[in-house]
C-alpha cells in the first residue's frame, strides 16, 4: 500500500468505525483529492462528512474546533503547510490551550494533515515543513511519519487519543509503499522507531528523511561504515531516549531534518543529550539541514538548496574523523516525481 | 464627539419607553424576567469593581460588562439552556446570563481550583458546559468559528440547538469573523451573530477603525439578515434575538444582530475612565442617563426592585464567601499536566 493510500484508508477505517468522524478542507472531494489521499471517502460516507470548505484556513480550524466541542472528531485537510499558517491563531492560541485553560475539562480535538512540497519549483511558498514551529507549541502533538504503516497508525491514533494533534506529511513519501495491516492498528506517539541498526554512529531522521537517510546508510554501508538510523516519528512528544541509547552505542551522531537549524527539532536533541549527559559523545554532533534562508524555486539553485544523500553520508565521515566520502554518482537521487504538483 | 455617525444615529434613534413590545405576549413576566437578569449582572459587577484593588484578592484582567447588560440578557432569554454560546474577553455577561454558575465564577476569578476553569483561566477563560457556556477566548472575534462549529455539529446530528457567537465591534475587524459569516450561511447553520458595537476597541473610537458602514448592513453581502438594535432597550434586544433563534430553528441560517450599547467603565478594571481623553465626560453621562436598567425598572414599584437588589446582595455575598474559603490548586499540578 503507497504512503498516500495508507492515508485514505486511515481516515476510511476510522470514519467506519466512528461517525463523529469526518473529513473536510479546500479540495477534498476535488479531482485529484489531495494527492489520492481522500480518494473515495465522499462516495463512501457521503457530502455531509466528506467536504470542501471555503478557502479560510483559520475560519475552517475554528469551526472544526467548535465541532470538536460538541464531541465531533474532525480531520483538516490541507494541502500544502503553507496555507495553514493563515491558521495559527486558532491553532496555536486555542487548539493547544483549551485543555489547560480549563483545567482539563474540555479538551479541542481535530486531527490536522499538512503536506510538505519539494521539488518541481515549488518555490519558498510550498516547500516549508514548519516541524520546529509546530514541535515548539505546548498541548500539541505532532507526527511526521516516514512509512505508510506508521501513517495510518498515527491517525489512528490521534482520532482515538483525541486533543489537537499536526501530522506532517511529506509529498515525496506519496508513492513509497509497504505492506500495511487491515484495519485498525496504532502507532503511539512519542516512540521514536530504530529503522535500521548500526554500531558505527547515529543517524536521526524524520518524514522524507528517513528515505535519503536509508539511502546513505547503504552508501556507507559500502563503506564498510555501520550506521543506525532512527526514524523520530513523533515530534512532539520527542523521544529523545531511544536517541540517547544509540548515541550512548555509537558515540557519534548525525541528523538529518528537512528545515532550517535554527530553533530546529534537531537543535532540541542536541541539546536534550547535551544536558542529560555531554559524556556520551565521541565527536560533535553534525546536523545536515537547509541553508538559512528561503527555498529558492529556480531547478539548479533548487538542487543547490537540498542537502543531497551524500551530504548525510559526507557528515557520517566526518562526525567519525576519518578520511573518505559518499561517492557522488552512487547518491545521484532518481526523483521518480514530477509536478506541477 | 469622536464616533459621531454612529453615535447620533443611534441616540435619535432611541425609543423613549420600554412600554412596547411588539410581538411578546407575555409582556409583564419576561419584563420581569429580563429586569432581574440584568440587575442581578449589574451587582455582581458592581461588586467585583468595589473590591477589585481591596484586597487584591481578584489577580486577574477583568473587562466589566456594565452598561451592556441588555445584550447578554436579551439574546439569552431567547435561548434555551441547550443553546449554546461561545463568548470572548468581555465574558462575565455572557457567562452569566447563560446560566453559569456564580459561585464558580467567584471563585474562577481569585483563581482557585472550585473556579469553573479550575483556575487556569481567570476572567478571560470563563467555560460552564453544562449551562452552554463554550469557553471564552481572549483574541477578538477567534470564539466567533467556535460559535459556527457548535451550529455545524448541531446540524450533522440534527439536532434542534442554536449556538450564538457573541462579538465586539473591533471583532468585525478581523478576518475571521467574515470567514465565520461565510461559512455559516453558504452551510445554513444555526448560529446567531451578536455584534455589540460599544463604539471603542480599548481606547480607539470606531471612526478611526472602520469606514462609515453600518455593520448590521454588511450581513446582507453574505446573504444573511442583519438588525440594529438599541442596546438601552432589552426588549428589543430580545425581540431581535427571538427573531433569530426563530429562523435558526427553522433550519433557514444565520443571522446578525448588532446592538448600539455602551462600556460605562474603562476597557480594562474597574474605574470610570472619562478623563482618560479618549472620550468626553457627556458622552458617558449621556449612556448612563439612558441606562437599561433603571428604565425597565422605573416600570416595576421601587419597593419590588428593592427586594431583587436584597436578594442578589445577599446571593453575591455567599459566592464570594464561597469563593474565599476555597482551596487554590495545588502548585504540582503544574508539573502533573504539563505533559500531553
Amino acid at each position: 500500500m503507497k504512503y498516500s493510500e495508507s492515508i485514505r484508508d486511515a481516515q476510511a477505517v476510522m470514519m467506519r468505525q466512528d461517525k463523529r468522524v469526518f473529513v473536510c478542507g479546500l479540495g477534498v472531494p476535488a479531482p485529484g483529492e489531495v494527492f489520492g489521499s481522500t480518494r473515495g471517502l465522499k462516495e463512501e460516507f457521503g457530502d455531509q462528512r466528506v467536504f470542501d470548505t471555503p478557502a479560510s484556513e483559520n475560519g475552517t480550524l475554528g469551526v472544526l474546533l467548535g465541532a470538536s466541542l460538541q464531541g465531533m472528531r474532525p480531520i483538516m485537510v490541507n494541502q500544502r503547510v503553507d496555507f495553514f499558517l493563515l491558521a495559527l491563531d486558532q491553532l496555536i492560541n486555542h487548539a493547544s490551550k483549551w485543555k489547560y485553560m480549563f483545567a482539563g475539562r474540555q479538551e479541542m480535538s481535530v486531527l490536522i494533515r499538512l503536506i510538505v512540497g519539494r521539488g518541481w519549483g515549488q518555490g519558498p511558498q510550498h516547500s516549508q515543513s514548519m516541524h520546529a514551529l509546530f514541535a515548539h507549541i505546548p498541548g500539541l502533538k505532532v507526527a511526521a511519519p516516514a512509512t505508510p504503516y506508521d501513517a495510518k497508525g498515527m491517525i489512528i491514533s490521534a482520532l482515538q487519543e483525541g486533543g489537537p494533534v499536526v501530522m506532517i506529511e511529506h509529498r515525496r513519501l506519496y508513492d513509497e509503499a509497504q505492506d500495511v495491516p487491515e484495519g485498525v492498528y496504532r502507532v503511539a506517539f512519542g516512540q521514536a522507531r530504530v529503522a535500521l541498526e548500526g554500531k558505527d554512529v547515529t543517524l536521526v531522521a524524520s518524514s522524507h528523511m528517513v528515505s535519503e537517510a536509508k539511502k546513505a546508510v547503504r552508501l556507507l554501508g559500502l563503506k564498510g561504515i555501520s550506521a543506525e538510523l532512527i526514524d523520530l516519528r513523533s515530534l512532539r512528544p520527542l523521544d529523545v531516549q531511544t536517541v540517547y541509547s544509540s548515541v550512548k552505542k555509537t558515540g557519534h551522531l548525525v541528523l538529518v531534518e528537512g528545515d532550517w537549524k535554527p530553533c530546529s527539532v534537531s537543535g532540541e536533541i542536541i541539546a536534550s543529550l547535551a544536558e542529560k549527559d555531554p559524556g556520551i559523545f565521541k565527536s560533535a554532533p553534525l546536523r545536515v539541514m537547509w541553508p538559512d534562508m528561503p527555498a529558492p524555486t529556480s531547478a539548479p539553485l533548487e538542487e543547490a538548496f537540498y542537502p543531497s544523500v551524500k551530504d548525510i553520508g559526507d557528515a557520517c565521515f566526518k562526525v567519525l574523523g576519518r578520511p573518505g566520502s559518499v561517492s557522488e554518482e552512487e547518491s545521484q537521487e532518481k526523483v521518480k516525481f514530477s509536478g506541477p504538483f | 464627539m469622536p464616533n459621531d455617525i454612529f453615535y447620533d444615529t443611534h441616540m435619535k434613534n432611541k425609543p423613549t419607553s420600554y412600554g412596547r413590545m411588539p410581538g411578546i405576549p407575555d409582556g409583564k413576566d419576561l419584563k420581569r424576567k429580563l429586569l432581574r437578569g440584568m440587575l442581578r449582572l449589574r451587582l455582581i459587577e458592581e461588586r467585583l469593581s468595589a473590591i477589585y484593588h481591596q484586597a487584591d484578592e481578584i489577580k486577574t484582567p477583568m473587562h466589566l460588562y456594565t452598561g451592556q447588560e441588555a445584550v447578554a440578557v436579551g439574546v439569552c432569554a431567547a435561548l434555551r439552556p441547550s443553546d449554546t454560546v461561545s463568548p470572548y474577553h468581555r465574558s462575565h455577561g455572557w457567562y452569566i446570563a447563560k446560566g453559569g454558575d456564580l459561585n464558580a465564577m467567584m471563585a474562577e476569578l481569585m483563581g482557585k481550583e472550585a473556579g469553573c476553569s479550575g483556575g487556569w483561566g481567570g476572567s478571560m477563560h470563563l467555560l460552564d458546559t453544562a449551562a452552554g457556556v463554550m469557553g471564552s477566548s481572549s483574541i477578538l472575534a477567534a470564539t466567533v468559528p467556535h460559535a459556527v462549529g457548535a451550529a455545524l455539529a448541531f446540524q450533522m446530528k440534527g439536532e434542534d440547538r442554536v449556538a450564538v457567537a457573541p462579538a465586539g465591534d473591533a471583532a468585525i475587524e478581523e478576518g475571521v469573523f467574515h470567514e465565520s459569516l461565510n461559512w455559516a450561511s453558504f452551510k445554513k447553520l444555526p448560529v446567531i451573530f451578536v455584534c455589540e458595537n460599544n463604539l471603542y476597541s480599548t481606547t480607539t473610537p470606531l471612526s478611526a477603525r472602520q469606514p462609515r458602514v453600518d455593520i448590521y448592513k454588511r450581513a446582507e453581502a453574505y446573504g444573511m439578515p442583519g438588525h440594529r438594535c438599541d442596546g438601552n432597550d432589552v426588549g428589543g434586544v430580545y425581540a431581535k434575538a427571538v427573531e433569530a433563534v426563530h429562523r435558526a430553528r427553522r433550519k433557514e441560517g444565520p443571522s446578525l444582530i448588532e446592538v448600539m450599547t455602551y462600556r460605562w467603565r474603562e476597557h480594562v478594571g474597574p474605574h470610570y475612565d472619562w478623563d482618560a481623553g479618549y472620550r468626553t465626560k457627556q458622552e458617558v453621562e449621556e449612556w448612563m442617563e439612558h441606562c437599561p436598567i433603571r428604565a425597565l425598572a422605573a416600570e416595576f414599584p421601587a419597593q419590588e426592585v428593592q427586594l431583587l437588589r436584597d436578594e442578589f446582595e445577599k446571593e453575591i455575598d455567599e459566592s464570594l464567601a464561597f469563593a474565599r474559603q476555597a482551596a487554590f490548586p495545588r502548585k504540582e499540578t503544574i508539573k502533573e499536566s504539563i505533559r500531553v
